[in-house]
């Protein structure tokens, strides 16, 4: 495996009605990824079922429960690695009461698979799928029209559903977005080009994975190194060692660099950054390092070292798209924790400005209640400030959850607007 | 002009340094669960990093079944000299002593299962709110369903079907008293991962995990070690083979494989060519098909 291969992490959202274990089974196992004790297991498990052949969607069954009612319950993660790249898969269920998961396994994805079924095109979960893609602003889209076989592999049925596909996804703020025909089935366009489908010249689903380009999908320009805790160690060698300790969230710092810490306001320049006994001149988002600067200031875990001359905001009113993650609907006006890079703060959620019809994706403004699965527009007010900017220029300082004290349940994910 | 990304492994690692750092910054008294196995290691190499200069802020912990590889044991306390840190042993023999658990009967009874027992009261004797493991995802079907931050309650149980959602880098570490967590670094890690990075950091590990001569013994499509523990049946018989682990656990029930494979770089090179899981020789998974998610619920690693 090449030194310099990268990861990418992609979701895939569909129900087992779409053929979405299919497809994961299918590159499971044109990659090569599956082990034979396995596949043995699975063969076994087809002819106790009564299936004819193997059937690949069993790869991917996990708890009991799920194996039994023959659904994916929960987010499960998988892994398959070619000589291009590592990929990590989130694989989500499809269903609408499964939103929340579907929103988890987008959160970190640098691509979405979204999967239609030929025969029936562009259905609200589709458009659902799509809305949730956009809204977690995952750059790359890739829509896989299904079970082109059932459609004698058609070009006329393939336009059709991207037509219909481009028809509400003008509206949504999506950067990169491909169409391909497949058979996951049959296994045409997954991870062999299909002889059945002459008219499409786009690359297979693998290719594709492996060839996008996914280095500028992390912010490299606002510079923002969230402190997570400091590193004292007060042993020979190291006395006045100081280093603040983190993962760079986004952009690049180099020593000498003039920094800000937020939110105090202190000013300093980069003296060393560490990354175990090495001392780098430059490190960028997303590698862990420790900092140490030319002055002592008083920095500890939730501050953010940023450039001087490119600060986010510090805000104590955000304005965030909400997921509500929990059973129990939210409380007006409740007091929640709000936990924002290693920052945590109480807030209150001020006021819902309207809910989104995850099936219309059009507005409700007189239903104000925030239910399980529901997505809204809120206004939230901290006790003290966060140092935030929009999620669209920034996944990692424009993200927030909220926990409930009571419980200390996660109860909602956010997206500062 | 360099290059403003990372590759796959040093991604992997920096996922793990923060998660561990995470820990460190949310709670008060973890601990690294160690079993002397190359994930358990691997893990304790990235805290090393973690918190450099700083020693590492954590003690190990080690479950004991007394089902020892005598080189495991060896190498822990090097170990624990070399890093200056603290160990914590729970034992699987008081446990039995005490009368908290009884042996297992039959055929193929092991301690596995017995295990989980003195973990959880060595967790709650020593107050611990965060045990970090090095499980992995790509593992074992219920370990992929693991978050980073894995919530257990106040019985040291796993709720699989209402786990907290886990979103961005965003950990929600906050419990209850009683209650605590497990912490998984390397959950996006596979076995290959481990071992590129165990070749590129140039980690020690256990001499077992090399191919070497040993006595053993053919059951269940693997070779058992022979030791003072294994119960010979009528038909079996002890031969000598070179063989090696791809994983550790009791000696009663690690597998091992047939194997000339004596450095990491041909260790590497045979695993990418394996055809088999690397828990496929463990006797505890074979059990049933939901033997991991079984186990995990009621507290194990």
């Amino acid at each position: 495996m090449l030194d310099n291969n990268q990861l990418l992490r992609f979701t895939t959202a569909g129900s087992v009605d779409d053929g979405k274990s299919t497809l994961i089974g299918r590159l499971l196992y044109d990659s090569k990824s599956i082990f034979e004790d396995q596949l043995q297991a699975i063969e076994n498990t087809s002819k106790k079922k009564g299936h004819e052949g193997v059937d690949l969607a069993l790869f991917t069954d996990g708890l009991r429960d799920e194996r039994e009612q023959g659904i994916t319950i929960d987010v499960a993660y998988r892994y398959f690695t070619t000589p291009k790249r590592k990929f990590i898969i989130a694989d989500t269920p499809g269903h609408i009461q499964y939103t929340r998961n579907m929103v988890t396994g987008a959160s970190t994805a640098n691509a979405a698979i979204i999967l239609v079924d030929a025969r029936h095109g562009v259905i609200e979960q589709t458009r659902r799928h799509a809305f949730i893609a956009s809204l977690l602003q995952i750059p790359h889209i890739i829509v896989c029209i299904n079970k082109m076989d059932l459609v004698d592999h058609s070009e006329e049925a393939y336009n059709q559903v991207i037509e219909q596909f481009e028809e509400f996804s003008s509206k949504l703020l999506v950067r990169d977005i491909r169409f391909i025909p497949i058979s996951a089935l049959n296994g045409d366009n997954v991870v062999n080009r299909s002889t059945n489908m002459d008219w499409y010249q786009g690359a297979p689903l693998l290719h594709t994975l492996e060839t996008m380009h996914i280095s500028s999908d992390i912010n490299k320009v606002d510079a923002r190194f969230p402190v997570q805790t400091v590193l004292r160690p007060q042993r020979e060698g190291f006395i006045d060692y100081r280093g603040y300790a983190g993962r760079i969230a986004s952009g690049v710092f180099r020593v000498g660099d003039e920094i800000t810490v937020m939110p105090s306001g202190f000013t300093s320049k980069i003296k060393t950054i560490d990354a175990f006994n090495e001392s780098l001149d430059e490190a960028f988002a997303t590698m862990s390092v420790s900092i140490t600067l030319e002055d002592d200031i008083d920095i500890s875990r939730g501050d953010m070292i940023v450039r001087s001359n490119n600060t986010p905001d510090a805000s104590q009113d955000l304005e965030v798209m909400l997921c509500w993650l929990n059973d129990a609907p939210a409380k007006p006006r409740a007091k929640y924790t709000i936990r924002h890079t290693s920052n945590e703060q109480k807030a209150m959620i001020k006021e819902v400005i309207y809910k989104i019809d995850i099936n219309t994706l059009g507005r409700i403004s007189d239903d104000k209640t925030l239910g399980m699965n529901d997505i809204s527009k809120v206004k939230i007010r901290t006790t003290k400030p966060l140092m935030v900017d929009s999620y669209r220029e920034n996944r990692t300082t424009g993200s927030i959850i909220l926990v409930d004290d009571a419980t200390n349940e996660t109860v909602a994910a956010g997206m500062v607007v | 002009m360099s290059k403003y990304y990372l590759n796959y492994l040093d991604e992997l690692e920096s996922e793990a340094i923060y998660v561990l750092r995470e820990v460190w910054a949310q709670f008060e008294n973890p601990v690294i669960l160690f079993s002397g196995g190359k994930d358990s290691i691997v893990v304790t190499h990235l805290a090393r990093k973690a918190f450099y200069p700083s020693k590492i802020p954590f003690s190990l912990m080690h479950v004991d079944t007394g089902h020892n590889f005598p080189e495991t044991i060896k190498f822990r306390d090097d170990l624990i000299n070399e890093l200056g840190v603290n160990l914590i042993v729970g034992s699987v023999q008081e446990s039995i002593d005490q009368g908290r658990v009884a042996e297992e009967k039959g055929k193929n009874a092991t301690r596995n299962a017995l295990q989980i027992t003195t973990l959880l009261d060595a967790i709650e004797d020593n107050k611990v709110d965060c045990a970090i493991g090095g499980g992995r995802r790509d593992e074992e079907k219920a370990r992929a369903k693991e978050r980073f931050f894995s919530h257990r309650d106040d019985f040291g149980q796993w709720d699989p079907k209402n786990q907290r959602p886990e979103l961005w880098n965003l950990f929600n570490g906050k419990h209850f008293e009683g209650e605590h967590f497990r912490a998984f670094p390397i959950s996006n890690w596979t076995e290959m991962d481990v071992w590129n990075y165990i070749k590129r950091e140039n980690i020690q590990i256990p001499s077992l995990y090399f191919a070497h001569e040993r006595e053993v013994v053919w059951r269940n499509n693997s070779w058992i070690p022979n030791s003072d523990y294994l119960i010979l049946e009528e038909h079996e018989a002890v031969v000598t083979k070179k063989i090696r682990f791809r994983t550790l656990g009791d000696i009663t029930i690690t597998g091992g494989i047939e194997s000339d494979a004596d450095t990491v770089e041909k260790i590497a090179q045979e695993v990418a060519a394996m055809r088999q899981t690397e828990r496929g020789n463990r006797s505890d998974d074979k059990r049933s098909e939901t033997a991991m998610e079984d186990r995990k619920k009621q507290g194990y690693f």
